[in-house]
């Protein structure tokens, strides 16, 4: 799932004050679940925004509403009716689920209430971690499932870069290194030999750094 | 500060159902005093307590939020009052983030038979927020005076 955290509330006030009404939008999906974005926190972020704006003499009219996906049309047009009672909106979605909203709604400003972090999964409660880079290249099976791109900090493809100190990472000693874990787990499932094998320089245009991406399927487009 | 000696706090007090509540219970038949202004409310447990009660209750104009739970490791529900201690933290920095003192909520740990304890919080309570004088947001723009009255609804929806 994607994971994101709010943003803290005089950022978030500074954006909006200058307006008379903001619906805060929430998100019903990943967001949801990573405890930032869904109709609870909506809730209490328009809360601390009524507050912050009394606090600052304003009068904004701070309103709620969350849709099930804030980066599908389908979704996004249950919304409409409460975009256009409002004048900007303050989108609790990832970075995909705010520039959906601001791409469909041209005259309205639309504003990101959480920073997007990562791609990842819920380590325990409260923790989450970052696992894929989405690369556009997907080198998973040739690690036994751990990925050197997102988890190594020096992206490393043919072994470890020899700094790791006892199973750490040399950069930071709160994260395992990657090509310890990818070791133990090629090991494990008795494919060591795959260690070996040589990988070719990455080919980074296919992920970010060649623009952003699109996927179209023709058997799909009508 | 800007105390003002005519200020009397609206605090809601948030009591633990098998602990504290049963403590202000005990304090009343003792005849132990403390502050009109305070609004005792029963909750089944302070893990309960969602993190939009205490700010709706800011937002409304409250001047205090006191949460009163079982002493650590005496939970009813095992660890309700460990988590909601760390909400109670979270939410401080949250409502300094949006103006209001982190210091008009605070969480305390008291037993059943601790009354006297009790009354001494709220006391202590009251003389901080009077200290601090009333909600921020109270001040400007004729902002809300909490009405206790929705509280009560609050409380017997439970
Ligand atoms: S190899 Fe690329 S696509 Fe696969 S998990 Fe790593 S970053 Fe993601
Ligand atoms: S110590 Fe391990 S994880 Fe860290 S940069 Fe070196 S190889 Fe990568």
């Amino acid at each position: 799932m994607i994971v994101a955290q709010r943003k803290k509330i005089p950022e978030i006030f500074n954006v909006i004050q200058e307006h008379k009404s903001v619906l805060v939008l929430g998100c019903g999906t990943c967001v949801t679940v990573c405890l930032a974005g869904g109709e609870r926190e909506v809730s209490i972020i328009s809360s601390a925004l009524r507050i912050a704006s009394r606090k600052a003499g304003k009068k904004i009219k701070v309103n709620e509403f969350t849709i099930e996906r804030q980066c599908d049309n389908v979704f996004i047009e249950g919304a409409a009716e409460e975009i256009k009672k409002n004048d900007a909106v303050l989108s609790l979605g990832c970075g995909a689920g705010v520039q959906a909203i601001a791409e469909r709604y041209p005259d309205t400003p639309v504003y990101a209430g959480l920073d997007t972090a990562f791609l990842g999964i819920l380590e325990s409660r409260g923790v989450w971690t970052e696992k894929c880079m989405q690369c556009g290249t997907c080198v998973l099976s040739d690690f036994g499932g751990i990925c050197p791109i997102t988890r190594c900090a020096k992206h490393m493809l043919n072994g470890p870069c020899g700094g790791s100190r006892e199973d750490r990472c040399e950069i930071r000693a709160d994260q395992p290194c990657a090509w310890q874990l990818i070791y133990k787990r090629l090991k494990n499932i008795d494919q060591l030999d795959k260690i070996a094998k040589e990988h070719p320089i990455k080919d980074w245009s296919k992920s970010i750094d060649g623009g952003s991406r699109t996927i179209i399927r023709e058997d799909h487009r009508i | 500060m800007m105390s003002d000696k005519t200020f009397e706090p609206k605090i809601i007090a948030f009591c633990c159902h098998y602990c504290a509540y049963a403590s202000a219970d005990l304090a009343g038949s003792m005849r132990l005093q403390y502050p009109t202004g305070v609004r005792i409310i029963r909750t089944p447990c302070t893990g309960r307590l969602e993190v939009e009660y205490y700010m709706r209750a800011f937002e409304n104009g409250a001047d205090g939020v006191l949460v009163a739970g079982c002493l650590e490791g005496g939970c009813h529900f095992i660890e309700g009052n460990l988590l909601a201690k760390k909400r109670v933290s979270a939410i401080r920095d949250i409502l300094q983030e949006s103006g209001i003192e982190k210091e008009r909520l605070r969480m305390v740990n008291i037993s059943a038979a601790m009354a006297t304890n009790l009354a001494a919080v709220i006391n202590e309570m009251v003389n901080i927020i009077k200290e601090l004088g009333p909600n921020p947001i109270r001040k400007i723009n004729n902002g809300p005076d909490i009405e206790f009255k929705e509280f009560e609804t609050l409380n017997s929806q439970k």
